[in-house]
């Protein structure tokens, strides 16, 4: 039996500029749009590729801590503001961390699942802008365990949980050989964002990605093992996608050959109180990985392109090996060879990932879902990579917390 | 006595100006680092920030707090670890919130020199006037307790001669920072004859402590910074006489000005900096300089005649910059002050266009001094600049070189007459204080 009961459609698919440092018409003492205006211009990004946005019967808001950066709670009750179909109609805010995003994919689709809706429309949406970076990492800081970690944690709580990563794997698999890999990883995300206007790095003219990438880190104000390069961006923005049973996509008006077939996901939780198990391996992705795989009867070879969660460029070779890409050890060697690159074997967080792209954190799962779907639907504009009928797949990993929370989804081009 | 132990008690007297204000920041924090150690927790620290308007001293506390906010920002991972053991301190802003407040809770502003009475560390930071800061170094010394020492931050006095005037016994040092202190890495150290040893050393510790690149100058009128600052800027207003004939006054001021920061890629124009320091201060050190080295060519009429006209330069107290030989907008200049008419020329785009033709372009490839701060290959980009001016038959290409030889002279003269040790320090001293990209004793002329 097929891992879900009824077929699920994704389409229709939007993500708003990632605002932040890189992009020109970022100012940080300039004002800029709420989170209100970026949930709406998503929605109304997703909905303007449907013919009968009255069709939609709920909202999902994935959110990770507006409470925080925006002083901004109740999310749901923006999603009325959307279209004036949707007064009265229910809409749920997700949370889990920077997999917010996935977590809001998977409610949708359960919703439909459960019969209950034929058609969600899932917003993702994070504003980091309002406050310098070194308030902001607090405000993260709530994806790992308050009471249990934070007072001993760095300044940088997030950054340093993957410098440890980082300092662990230099340990065990050699220095010069991860950080190259790092390198890499950075190098490509840049060179996917160029491609994509929306992208926070589309602006980024350096010559040298290689070379700054690989700048050595300064402890006294960042980390021990990673650059700020290494890092994903601080970053305001935006992403809608609608979930649709085929009733749903009918009523919406939306034809099969527009939308992404989902066939099969996973969500993973792992105990927050609990430190990884191996600082060198992304366990949970690596379960959730293992999972989708089976519940979708496919393997890594039956993918055409990869998304993952490169919230540090760490994170992005970890991914690659939990995803099965390369061996335990290896993720360096394959990013390294160009095997993630938008021409290499699996084309990897094509439109710029969340270093390149960006990482508006409560966004970045719908965004991961949004780039995959239009992948497989062709739509993907100069970052399109070549989908072969033969491996008519993609994938997205999607992750929150210090590898707590996960999401994968594997989606199939249409017919 | 140990800097440790002198840094219980300090004063920054003519705190409020942009110099003491500075100072007062970079102290303040260096109390609290201090002061937050386990050891010295129980110990009392003040610093003590006096200047002459209760308005200034409001302005100050702003500025303090807004400064120390910032610094405390970027510190945060030392601030983590100073705070480890403050259970109630969990997130980022606990923790620098709490080190402004403590850092704040240091300090005692006054405009009553009486606070100075128990502080064994005195910075001097009022105007430039020789008499008055004689007149203020005496007061201080019959305030203070007898083992005080004082670093005062004249930019021109010779040290020798406050020492001797305000009877200080050897117990002051000439530690001129930079402006803004807060940013600008250098501080010219000037020993006057018959300091104290321990006067020395502290004055060298306290220069690692604030991560300050101190440079050594000799006890002559001006140090290395004015003394080539001065001469510098001179030379462009005596370049004004022949240059008016053929561009008129405003645009004569605007050629010299774009040719020394965009011909020789200085981080701002020649008139500009003058602004910026205040044609005032200009005036008052060329004043000093002349006296005390016995120079008549140290003066220019034009500086006079602005300052009797009241055009000063300088900055509003909230930093913005004050109109002097440019007019500004948003900082940038929009107009050059037309002496015959006692009045700003506003400059547009077409007669800029008209001026910028004559001196010709621009080295192919020029990137302006901001691009080139951060570019690895800024000193190989430099050089081919250069090269490329060399070989352009251009009125811009020859004022810029003129001017290149003349600062390489008056640098050089610098090293020639003793006021430096070395090439290296003039060359230190204008890339650290000035914010040059080069030195001005180069191999590019």
């Amino acid at each position: 039996m097929a891992f879900l009961r009824k077929k699920i459609y994704a389409c229709a698919g939007f993500n708003t500029v990632s605002l932040g440092t890189g992009r020109k018409e970022f100012h940080p003492k300039k004002p800029r749009p709420g989170i209100e205006h970026y949930i709406k211009e998503a929605g109304l990004g997703a909905i303007a590729q449907v013919k009968n946005p009255e069709a939609l019967d709920e909202g999902v808001i994935g959110n990770f801590v507006a409470e925080r950066f925006c002083k901004q709670g109740n999310l749901g009750g923006f999603f009325p503001m959307v279209h004036p179909t949707f007064q009265y109609k229910p809409c749920i805010r997700v949370e889990g961390a920077c997999d917010s995003g996935g977590l809001a994919l998977v409610t949708a689709i359960k919703t439909i699942l459960a019969d209950i809706a034929d058609a969600v429309l899932v917003i993702g949406v994070e504003i980091q802008n309002s406050v310098k970076a070194v308030y902001g990492a607090d405000y993260l800081a709530a994806a790992g365990w308050f009471s249990g970690e934070r007072k001993q944690g760095h300044v940088y709580f997030f950054p340093d949980q993957f410098s440890q990563r980082a300092g662990a794997c230099f340990k065990k698999f050699g220095k010069e050989r991860v950080r190259q890999g790092m390198a890499q990883w950075y190098v490509n995300a840049i060179e996917n964002a160029r491609k994509n206007p929306k992208a926070q790095e589309y602006h980024n003219r350096n010559p040298e990605l290689y070379a700054t990438a690989m700048t050595p880190p300064n402890p006294k104000v960042f980390c021990e093992h990673i650059n700020v390069f290494d890092c994903s961006k601080v970053s305001d923005g935006a992403s809608a996608l609608i979930f649709a049973s085929e009733k749903g996509l009918e009523k919406l008006g939306v034809e099969k050959k527009d939308a992404t077939e989902v066939v099969a996901f996973a969500q993973v939780q792992d105990n927050l109180t609990t430190p990884p198990p191996d600082l060198t391996k992304l366990s949970t992705c690596e379960v959730a990985a293992k999972k989708v795989y089976e519940r979708a009867g496919i393997g890594p070879k039956d993918l055409s392109v990869l998304d993952v969660h490169d919230c540090f460029t760490i994170a992005g070779l970890l991914a690659i090996e939990a995803a099965g890409f390369a061996g335990y050890g290896e993720g360096a060697d394959f990013v390294k060879d160009g095997k993630t690159k938008s021409d290499g074997i699996i084309p990897t967080n094509t439109t710029g990932g969340l270093i390149g792209y960006g990482h508006p954190t409560g966004a970045t799962g719908v965004r991961q879902a949004v780039d995959v779907v239009a992948q497989l639907l062709g739509k993907a504009g100069d970052c399109q990579v070549k989908i072969d009928p033969n491996r008519p797949f993609g994938m997205l990993s999607s992750m929150g917390g210090n590898d707590k929370t996960v999401v994968t989804m594997i989606f199939r081009k249409p017919e | 006595m140990t800097l440790d132990k002198r840094l219980q008690n300090v004063a920054v007297v003519g705190a409020a100006g942009k110099m003491g204000s500075g100072i007062a920041v970079l102290i303040a924090q260096e109390m609290a680092k201090v002061k937050l150690r386990p050891e010295n927790r129980e110990n009392i620290y003040r610093l003590n920030l006096i200047d002459i308007s209760e308005k200034a001293l409001d302005g100050l506390r702003a500025y303090l707090r807004a400064q120390i906010l910032k610094v405390a920002e970027k510190s945060a991972v030392l601030l983590r670890e100073i705070y480890s053991e403050r259970k109630d301190l969990i997130e980022n802003r606990d923790i620098i919130n709490t080190f402004v407040q403590d850092t704040l809770d240091l300090i005692n502003f006054s405009t009553d020199f009486d606070i100075v009475k128990n502080a064994r560390l005195v910075f001097e930071a009022i105007f430039e006037n020789e008499k008055l800061k004689i007149k203020i170094l005496k007061k201080l010394k019959r305030l203070c307790p007898a083992d005080t020492l004082f670093l005062t931050n004249t930019s021109s006095i010779p040290i020798t001669y406050l020492n001797e005037q305000a009877g200080l016994e050897g117990r002051i040092i000439g530690y001129h920072f930079y402006n803004p202190p807060v940013v600008q890495k250098l501080v010219e150290v000037i020993e006057p004859k018959g300091i104290t040893d321990e006067l020395r050393s502290i004055a060298q510790e306290l220069g690692k402590r604030l991560r300050k690149k101190l440079v050594p100058a000799n006890d002559i009128s001006g140090f290395i910074g004015n003394g080539h600052f001065m001469r510098d800027g001179l030379y462009a207003l005596n370049q004004l006489d022949s240059l008016k004939r053929q561009f008129r006054f405003p645009g004569a001021v605007y050629v010299m000005n774009r040719i020394s920061q965009d011909f020789l890629l200085r981080p701002m124009g020649i008139f500009q900096l003058i602004d910026y320091v205040g044609v005032d201060v200009f005036q008052c050190i060329l004043k000093v300089m002349r006296t005390h080295l016995n120079d008549t060519s140290l003066r220019n009429r034009l500086v006079d005649k602005l300052m009797k006209l009241g055009v000063r330069g300088g900055q509003y107290p909230d930093g913005s910059q004050r109109d002097g030989f440019l007019k500004y907008e948003k900082g940038r200049p929009v107009g050059v002050y037309d002496v015959r008419k006692k009045e700003y020329f506003i400059f547009d785009d077409k007669w800029k266009q008209r001026i910028d033709k004559k001196l010709g372009p621009l080295p192919e490839q020029f990137a302006p001094w901001k691009a080139l701060l951060r570019d690895p290959k800024k000193d190989e980009k430099i050089k081919m600049h250069f090269d490329l001016l060399k070989n352009m038959n251009t009125l811009g290409a020859e004022l810029a070189l003129d001017y290149l030889r003349e600062t390489k002279k008056i640098a050089e003269k610098l090293v020639e007459t003793g006021v430096a040790n070395s090439s290296d320090d003039v060359n230190a001293v204008l890339t650290n204080g000035f914010y040059w990209l080069y030195g001005p004793i180069n191999d590019y002329v």
